[in-house]
C-alpha cells in the first residue's frame, strides 16, 4: 500500500510529510515563549494538558520569522518521548503517495536541503519530501550561534 | 499452577529482601534466638515450597541449611563467621534460583555442593564464597510485601492523574468564565474532591518504606568490612520513612557507594583507631527523617574525616582549582572539593571504592532527582554527608514568579527566603558590572531574572523582589524578580530537549489556565548568570568592604580601580564605605567645586574635574568616620592585599604614594588629603545651626548666610541637638537643648526693652558676631 502523505504549507511551499510521522492536526492556543532557547523554539503550547514544543519551522529553515498574529495551525510530531508542533502555514490535504520518494536532482535551496529527504510524486504533482524530526532539530548549532 | 510458582517467587524474595538484615544481626549476635528463629523459618518455608513444586535444587540447598541452623538451635553448634557466610551463600543462591525461575535461565548447578559442603563445621573458605556471591541481583530488591504491581502501571495510573487534575484545573477556569448552574458547580466540587483524593491516594501507592533501601545496608557493610579488615557497626534509623518508589531506586546506588566510601575511606583499621584513642569498631549511621517535604537522609562515620589539605593539593594538581581560589577556600569549601569529578583522598585506588564512580557521580545522581547533598567533617572525628531529597519527582512544590512579562516558576527546595527590594534588610551594590546584595549582613551576588532570560523587562514593573536561591551543589544567590505570584503544587514534566537545551529550564508544568509554565532550574540559572558555583557567596564577602569597625581598623586590603583619567589607582579597602552608580545630573559645579548629591545629600566630589560627559557615573563612597567624599572613577579591577612599603608621593596631593601590586605600580589614594582638601570635616565636626521649620525668610535668606559660615543647618524640634539654635521673637522661645545657644532675631530694628537680648534680623554684623562667637566656641572646645 502506497504511503500516506500530509501535504502542508511551509513558506509559502508545498511539502510532504509522511503521514504516520504526524499524530494530528492542530490549532494551538497561545503560545509561552521560552527565553533563551533556540531561535527555531517559538515557544510551548498546550493540547489536552499536554505540553507541545513549537516549532518554528521558517526559523527552523533558517528563513525570516513570519509575521506575528498568524493563525498558529501546526502539526503534531512525536518524537524521543515528547511531543511536538511543528507551525505550518496551512494543511491541505492527506493524500496516497504516487511512488517512493526519490533523491533530488538540484538543490532545493538553503534549509530545504536540510529537511528534506527528496522528492515524491502524489496526485500528479512532483512535492518536496520532508522529514519532520529535521525541522525539531533546527539549523546545527554554529549556523544559530 | 502458573500463578503459585508466582506467589512462591514473590514470597520468597519479599521474605529474601528482609532476611538479609537478619543474618547480619544475629552474626553479630549469634545468641540471638529470635533472628535465627527468623533465618530458620525462612529456609524451611522454601524447602517445604520446593517439594510441593518439585525443585530439587532449591529443595537440596535449602534442606542443607536447614539442618545446619537446627543444629544451632538446638544448641548443638555454635554460630561462627563461616556458618553464617555459608548460609548467607546458601541464601543467595536461592535468590538466584529464584529469580532464573521467573526469567527461565539457567544457573550452573556445580557449585552447589560446595555451597552445602561449606555448611559443615570447620569449613574456612567459606569467607571467599559469600564474597563472590555478595550482590543481590539488582531485580531482587524492587518489590515489596503485599499484592505486586507493575511500575509501568503505577507511573500509568499517576500520569493519567496528573492529566486528571490538569483537566479540572481547565475545567475550573471555564467554569469561573462562564458561571452558571449552581448544580454544575457543586458536581463539579465533588469531582475535584475526588481527583484530589485518588490522587493523592496514587502518590502513596508509589511511596516505599526506605526500610527497603537499608535493609541491603547491613549485608554491604559486613562485606566490605571483612574485605578490609575493619570492624564497623552499622546503626540505622528512620527506615519506616516513606519516599517516592522512583526516588528510592535513585537513591539507592548513591546511599550504597556513601556507605563502601565512609568504611573504604573513612573508617580507619581498628589498630590505627585504637592509637588515635577511639574504639576499635567504627560507627557507622545511617538515618532517614522527614522534614516539610524534603527527605533527609545522613551517613555519619566516625572514622578520620576528610583530609582537606590533600583535597586541595589534588585539586590544585587536577586543575580543577587555580591556586588563587584555593587560598581564599573556607573549611567547608575545601571539603566540599570531595564532590569534584577526579578527586579522591584514598591513597590508592581500593577495589572498594575505586570503581571509578566518585563523590562527583553520587551528587550528580542527586541533583538529579532535585536534591542537594552536604558534607561536615571534623578531623580525627568523622564525616557526615547529608541528603535531602524531595519527597517526590512528579509533583513539586513551586513558587510562581513573574519576569519579563511572563509566568515561570521555581522549585521551592532551591528557595531560601523571599524579600522585597528596597526593604530595610536587602541594600543592593553595583560593583563594576555586577550586582551584589546583602540581606542582613550577608552577601550575594545578584541576578535579575530578564537578565538571565535575556529579556527586556516590562518597563512598568521594576523588578522589585529578590528571591534567595541556595541551588543544588551551590552556593546562594539573590535572583531579582518583577513579581512574586504564588506557591503552588506542580506537576512537573520533563521538557523537551530543545527547550533544555537552553540550560536554565528543569521541567515544564501547566498553570491553571491552561498556560505551560517553565520551571527554571536554580543551578542553570546560577552558571547562565556565571556565578561560580563553589565560590559565588565566598568571593564577594572578600571583595566588599566589611563595614564592622574592628575589622575595618586592620583592614590593609586594597581596592584597585581604574581611573576616569585612566590611571590605574588603589585605596585602601577601609576607607571605601561603598560603591555606587548615580546619575551624571546629581553632579554639579557648585560652591567652587564638583559635589554630587546622593542620598539628599551633597557630597565633595573628587576623581573629575568636570562633569563626565557619560550619563551615569561610578563612584567610591570614602569615609573618614564621620565624613563622607565621593570619588570617581571607571571600573573596579580587583582587590588586593596591601603588601611592601609605599613609596611616598613627590608632592602632597591625592595620590598618597606608589605600590606595588602584582608587580604593576598603582598610585595609592590618599583619603586624609582629600578630606582636608574638600575641606569639610564631616557633618559630625561642623558646627549645627537649628532654625525654625517652615519660616520662609530663615530658610532662603538666613540659611545660606549660616551655612556660608560652616554651619549645617537643621531643623528646630524637640530632640535636635544643635550648638546654636534661632528662633523668631514672635514665637515662645524653644527650649534651648543643653549647650546650645539661643540665638533670637527680631524683625523691628528697636529692641523691644533692655533685657531683650534679640538681634535685628537684618543687622548683618551683629549676626555675624553672634555666629561666629558661637562657632569659635565650638572650636575651641
Amino acid at each position: 500500500m502506497a504511503e500516506l502523505l500530509l501535504i502542508a504549507r511551509i513558506a509559502g511551499r508545498r511539502v510532504a510529510f509522511p503521514a504516520s510521522q504526524i499524530e494530528a492536526v492542530v490549532e494551538l492556543e497561545g503560545l509561552t515563549p521560552v527565553p533563551g532557547a533556540a531561535p527555531h523554539i517559538a515557544g510551548l503550547s498546550a493540547l489536552r494538558s499536554r505540553v507541545l514544543t513549537v516549532i518554528d519551522s521558517r526559523a527552523a529553515l533558517e528563513l525570516a520569522h513570519a509575521a506575528p498574529g498568524e493563525a498558529l495551525e501546526a502539526i503534531v510530531v512525536p518524537s524521543g518521548g515528547h511531543t511536538y508542533a511543528v507551525l505550518v502555514e496551512a494543511v491541505d490535504d492527506v493524500v496516497e503517495a504516487g511512488g517512493d520518494p526519490s533523491p533530488f536532482q538540484a538543490p532545493a535551496g538553503a534549509g530545504w536541503d536540510r529537511v528534506a529527504t527528496g522528492m515524491i510524486e502524489a496526485e500528479g504533482e512532483l512535492l518536496l519530501f520532508a522529514d519532520p524530526h529535521s525541522f525539531i532539530a533546527g539549523p546545527p548549532l554554529s549556523v544559530a550561534a | 499452577m502458573d500463578e503459585l510458582i508466582n506467589d512462591f517467587i514473590a514470597e520468597t524474595r519479599d521474605m529474601l529482601l528482609a532476611l538479609g538484615g537478619e543474618i547480619v544481626a544475629w552474626e553479630a549476635a549469634p545468641g540471638d534466638r529470635e533472628r535465627l528463629d527468623e533465618i530458620f523459618r525462612f529456609v524451611h518455608t522454601v524447602k517445604g515450597n520446593c517439594g510441593f513444586f518439585d525443585l530439587p535444587r532449591l529443595a537440596a540447598l535449602s534442606h542443607a541449611a536447614e539442618d545446619a541452623l537446627a543444629d544451632v538451635r538446638a544448641g548443638r553448634r555454635t554460630p561462627d563467621s563461616a556458618l553464617v557466610s555459608a548460609v548467607l551463600a546458601i541464601i543467595d543462591r536461592i535468590g538466584e534460583l529464584v529469580m532464573a525461575l521467573e526469567t527461565g535461565e539457567a544457573i550452573a548447578s556445580e557449585d552447589d555442593e560446595q555451597l552445602i559442603r561449606a555448611l559443615a563445621p570447620g569449613q574456612g573458605p567459606a569467607e571467599t564464597i559469600a564474597v563472590e556471591a555478595a550482590e543481590i541481583p539488582a531485580d531482587l530488591r524492587k518489590s515489596q510485601r503485599s499484592i505486586r504491581l507493575s511500575v509501568d502501571l503505577l507511573d500509568r495510573m499517576m500520569s493519567g492523574v496528573s492529566d486528571a487534575v490538569l483537566a479540572r484545573n481547565e475545567l475550573a477556569r471555564r467554569l469561573r468564565e462562564n458561571p452558571g448552574d449552581m448544580g454544575v458547580e457543586a458536581a463539579f466540587e465533588r469531582v475535584s474532591t475526588c481527583i484530589a483524593e485518588i490522587r493523592d491516594a496514587i502518590t502513596r501507592t508509589r511511596m516505599q518504606r526506605i526500610d527497603s533501601l537499608f535493609a541491603a545496608l547491613p549485608r554491604v557493610v559486613r562485606d566490605i568490612a571483612g574485605e578490609l579488615g575493619k570492624q564497623v557497626r552499622l546503626d540505622v534509623d528512620g527506615g519506616d520513612v516513606e519516599l517516592d518508589r522512583e526516588m528510592i531506586e535513585m537513591i539507592r546506588d548513591p546511599l550504597t557507594h556513601m556507605v563502601r566510601n565512609a568504611i573504604d575511606h573513612g573508617l580507619e583499621l581498628p589498630a590505627a583507631r585504637e592509637a588515635a584513642g577511639k574504639p576499635a569498631t567504627g560507627m557507622l549511621s545511617v538515618c532517614a527523617r522527614q522534614s516539610g517535604n524534603q527527605i533527609l537522609i545522613e551517613v555519619a562515620d566516625d572514622g578520620a574525616g576528610i583530609d582537606s589539605e590533600r583535597l586541595v593539593a589534588k585539586a590544585l594538581a587536577a586543575g580543577v582549582l587555580t591556586p588563587e581560589r584555593a587560598a581564599r577556600l573556607n573549611n567547608a569549601q575545601r571539603n566540599a572539593l570531595i564532590f569534584e569529578a577526579g578527586l579522591s583522598t584514598a591513597q590508592e585506588v581500593t577495589a572498594i571504592s575505586g570503581r571509578g564512580v566518585g563523590m562527583d557521580v553520587v551528587r550528580a545522581n542527586i541533583e538529579r532527582i532535585g536534591g542537594l547533598i552536604d558534607v561536615e567533617s571534623r578531623p580525627g572525628r568523622g564525616v557526615k554527608f547529608t541528603i535531602r531529597a524531595p519527597l517526590t519527582l512528579t509533583i513539586i512544590p513551586a513558587l510562581t514568579v513573574s519576569g519579563g512579562g511572563q509566568t515561570f516558576a521555581i522549585p521551592r527546595s532551591a528557595i531560601e527566603e523571599i524579600l522585597r527590594v528596597g526593604s530595610d534588610s536587602v541594600r543592593i551594590d553595583t560593583i563594576g558590572g555586577a550586582r551584589v546584595a546583602t540581606v542582613r549582613g550577608r552577601r550575594m551576588p545578584m541576578i535579575a531574572l530578564c537578565d538571565v532570560l535575556g529579556v527586556v523587562p516590562v518597563a512598568a514593573t521594576a523588578e522589585r523582589r529578590l528571591i534567595l536561591i541556595k541551588p543544588a551543589g551551590g552556593a546562594s544567590y539573590a535572583l531579582n524578580v518583577a513579581a512574586v505570584h504564588d506557591h503552588e503544587e506542580l506537576v512537573v514534566k520533563p521538557a523537551a530537549p530543545p527547550v533544555m537545551a537552553a540550560g536554565i529550564y528543569a521541567g515544564t508544568t501547566l498553570a491553571d489556565d491552561g498556560k505551560p509554565v517553565l520551571l527554571l532550574d536554580p543551578s542553570g540559572m546560577a552558571a547562565r548568570a556565571g556565578i561560580r558555583a563553589e565560590e559565588a557567596e565566598a568571593a564577594p564577602r572578600a571583595a566588599l568592604p566589611v563595614e564592622t569597625a574592628g575589622a575595618a581598623a586592620r583592614d590593609e586590603r586594597l581596592l584597585l580601580f581604574r581611573s576616569l583619567d585612566n590611571v590605574r589607582r588603589a585605596v585602601r579597602l577601609a576607607a571605601v564605605e561603598r560603591i555606587e552608580d548615580v546619575p551624571a545630573d546629581a553632579i554639579r559645579m557648585s560652591g567652587g567645586r564638583l559635589r554630587v548629591t546622593l542620598d539628599s545629600r551633597i557630597l565633595p566630589l573628587a576623581g573629575t574635574d568636570t562633569i563626565p560627559e557619560t550619563p551615569r557615573l561610578r563612584i567610591l563612597r570614602l569615609t573618614d568616620g564621620a565624613a563622607e567624599l565621593a570619588y570617581a572613577f571607571a571600573e573596579v579591577i580587583d582587590i588586593a592585599p596591601l603588601t611592601g612599603e609605599i613609596r611616598p608621593a613627590r608632592n602632597p596631593g591625592q595620590v598618597a604614594g606608589v605600590v606595588l601590586v602584582d608587580g604593576e605600580q598603582m598610585e595609592l589614594i590618599d583619603p586624609y588629603w582629600l578630606f582636608a582638601e574638600a575641606g569639610e570635616n564631616g557633618d559630625a565636626a561642623r558646627p549645627v545651626c537649628a532654625i525654625p521649620p517652615g519660616d520662609p525668610w530663615l530658610e532662603n535668606m538666613l540659611r545660606p548666610m549660616i551655612e556660608s559660615l560652616g554651619y549645617r543647618v537643621v531643623a528646630a524640634g524637640e530632640g535636635v541637638s544643635a550648638d546654636i539654635v534661632i528662633a523668631g521673637d514672635d514665637t515662645p522661645a524653644p527650649a534651648a537643648p543643653q549647650g546650645a545657644t539661643l540665638l533670637r532675631l527680631r524683625a523691628t530694628p528697636q529692641p523691644a526693652g533692655e533685657a531683650d537680648g534679640s538681634i535685628y534680623r537684618y543687622d548683618r554684623a551683629a549676626l555675624l558676631a553672634a555666629l561666629g562667637g558661637v562657632r569659635k566656641e565650638t572650636a575651641n572646645g
